[in-house]
């Protein structure tokens, strides 16, 4: 039958989690089993291979990076605590929650931390600068084999030229930020769920 | 003193042994015989309503319970976590998320917000997605007092926990052991009369008695196992001469189907029980068997299957085109090799009722035996088989098309989920030609390309090997 880790949430738990990522109850319980249910080693946490298993993520062109968002400072396991974390920047932004300021930190899923998360996905040392090479490194993983290094090459200077406004070659946050400004960040990258 | 204790365990043996000689008789009386001989006694169909009724008190208590502790009773995920979207194409995507409209330019556009679409499709993949689903359990409505789904449940009470122990005790104690010597029984005497068959000189008495040996097989397996059938649609019942193909969740799904006619299997050879079995079967009926090393040339496969069929007055072939057993809440992709023989194919559905036992074989996690013991110890095997009318390849569809249009019938039919995912990906990672494919699409919205078709962006059949 499996002592596996079918082991229900403790409530102390799901406040906890509720509290530093906004979640609903109902929510929280959905998203452990779906956890429980890709941990096919069966110890709590997730590594690098179990999310590979899923083909529509294993399919796309930026599935590592998406996954290596999910393990920060260079560990190889995810607890729950951890995936929810890092779930909660695709929380939906609700309309009552944009004037309300509960704690003084900015919640997980706010337009900044969005765009973060988005950020990041390019920032492959973690330096807080998307440099001509990261950019390149990126964008050869949006388009495979299909464009030359030349075009792909232009395509990356002529990004940088327009983005950057301290002209220092690469694209700070502050900078991404400013691109993106008219992109309506807080519908595209929100998961909706059924209930 | 030691008379006593002699006296009484004389006793407690001759109780022991009426009682035995009892239990025997009416398992003689109630369950072989009519197994042998093909009738019903109607005690199934009684046992299945008053479970039917035992699992609405169940959640009926719980659902009281949770209102007790003012708290939302447990609803599995049964539809899922994500409300389906439509699939729009990739260019359609970025056109939506791109700040401004970009007229058709000679040169690429990139935008930085293009990562935006990547990320959300791989988040909602994180958190739901259609493959992995399929190769897990299916997840009950309500607890039906079984200890697999157990810990789902936390409302259960004291009622309820006993009347858990007591169901424990019945279906290891008294079910379990029933059903082993009832399948040991018909095995027994199917491998028996199908050998002592096979050396009869005259081929249609061997036939014509080999068919009803395998059919006397078949029930005893289904009344091993408690197994309720109902059987729609008899009039398209599959024909001699023809392919029958079915939706696979278990290597029951055999004897589910073949408990009705009989059917010429495809597999391979095995050693040990298995192969006595299938030497037994093959004496009295023909089957097509497999060397392990003719599997993989997949010309011999067709050849050997086209022979078969071309002869009309052979039984119907049963084959399962998805190669892998799915959890019966999806159909995967059909292997298109059985659809390039050219016959008619009879589609079959099949759709288990998950609350008297779940029958899906989660073949990485346990063995054959294991899963048939984790069968015999549920409740009972309660499914529907649908009988749809046959099908021909149509004119300009080629073997491809014409599996995608069986297999969306036979979906439609028993209400699964219609996936053109390969049922190989159970095991197998998925090829990076799709990955590529994501790849193409994204560089023609890069380069400007319009005259992209909205592509599905699941997987194609055209690249795929058949088994």
């Amino acid at each position: 039958m499996g002592s596996r880790a079918s082991t229900l949430l403790r409530e102390e738990e799901i406040e906890e989690i509720k509290k530093e990522t906004g979640f609903s109850h109902s929510q929280i319980t959905r998203l452990y089993s779906r956890f429980t249910s890709l941990d096919k080693g069966e110890n709590g946490a997730l590594s690098r291979e179990d999310f590979q298993r899923i083909p529509e993520l294993a399919i796309n062109p930026l599935g590592d990076r998406i996954i290596n968002a999910f393990f920060p400072d260079g560990e190889d396991q995810v607890n729950f605590r951890g995936f929810m974390r890092t779930l909660a920047h695709f929380r939906p932004v609700e309309d009552n929650e944009k004037n309300k300021n509960v704690s003084n930190t900015e919640p997980l899923n706010s337009r900044t931390n969005k765009l973060h998360f988005a950020f990041q996905l390019y920032d492959l040392d973690r330096d807080d600068k998307i440099s001509r090479d990261e950019l390149l490194q990126v964008l050869r993983m949006m388009v495979g084999v299909n464009i030359s290094d030349e075009q792909l090459g232009s395509i990356a200077d002529r990004t940088i030229q327009e983005a950057d406004a301290n002209g220092d070659g690469c694209i700070s946050f502050t900078e991404f930020m400013k691109v993106l400004e008219k992109v309506d960040v807080e519908q595209k990258m929100s998961i909706r769920f059924l209930h | 003193m030691l008379q006593f204790a002699l006296s009484a365990y004389n006793l407690l043996c001759r109780c022991l042994g009426v009682a035995f000689a009892v239990w025997f008789t009416l398992l003689f009386v109630i369950i072989i015989v009519p197994a042998v001989l093909g009738v019903s006694l109607g005690i199934h169909g009684f046992y299945i309503r008053t479970l039917c009724r035992l699992f609405e008190w169940t959640t009926s208590q719980m659902e009281l319970r949770a209102k007790q502790k003012n708290q939302q009773l447990f609803k599995p995920h049964t539809k899922g976590i994500l409300p389906k979207s439509e699939l729009l194409s990739v260019q359609e995507n970025m056109q939506e998320l791109r700040s401004s409209a970009h007229s058709r330019r000679s040169e690429p556009q990139f935008d930085l917000a293009d990562v935006i679409y990547f990320s959300q499709k791989g988040v909602e993949s994180i958190v739901d997605d259609e493959v992995t689903k399929c190769f897990s359990a299916q997840e009950v409505e309500s607890w039906n007092l079984l200890t697999r789904s157990i810990c789902r449940f936390p409302h259960r009470g004291l009622r309820l926990t006993l009347l858990w122990g007591l169901g424990v005790l019945i279906r290891y104690g008294i079910l379990l052991p029933l059903r082993v010597i009832l399948a040991v029984t018909g095995i027994f005497l199917f491998v028996v009369l199908s050998t002592s068959v096979g050396f009869l000189p005259n081929a249609k008495l061997r036939s014509f008695l080999g068919e009803k040996v395998h059919l006397m097989g078949y029930r005893f397996c289904v009344k091993s196992l408690t197994a309720f059938i109902t059987y729609h649609n008899s009039e398209n019942r599959p024909k001699n001469g023809s392919i029958c193909v079915a939706n696979h969740t278990t290597p029951l799904d055999v004897i589910i189907l073949a408990n009705d006619r009989c059917y010429s299997l495809v597999g391979q050879v095995h050693r040990g029980l298995l192969g006595m079995i299938q030497k037994a079967m093959v004496k009295s009926s023909p089957h097509i068997w497999f060397e392990r090393a003719e599997v993989k040339d997949r010309h011999l496969v067709a050849k050997r299957l086209c022979d078969h069929a071309a002869d009309k007055t052979k039984q119907p072939i049963l084959i399962f085109p998805e190669g892998t057993c799915v959890n019966n809440t999806s159909v995967m992709m059909f292997k298109k090799g059985s659809f390039e023989i050219g016959c008619t194919i009879f589609p079959v559905a099949i759709k288990y009722d998950v609350r008297f036992g779940d029958a899906y074989w989660n073949s990485s996690k346990f063995g054959l035996v294991r899963h048939l013991l984790r069968i015999m110890s549920s409740w009972a095997l309660v499914c529907s088989v649908w009988y749809l009318p046959p099908m021909k390849r149509e004119e300009g569809e080629d073997a491809a098309q014409f599996a995608k249009r069986v297999k969306a019938a036979i979906a439609a039919e028993a209400g699964l989920a219609d996936l053109t995912w390969d049922g190989g990906l159970k095991r197998t990672k998925v090829k990076d030609a799709f990955r590529e494919e994501q790849q193409r699409l994204y560089s023609s919205v890069l380069l400007g390309e319009h005259q992209i078709q909205t592509e599905e962006i699941c997987c194609k059949d055209e690249t795929q090997e058949e088994d």
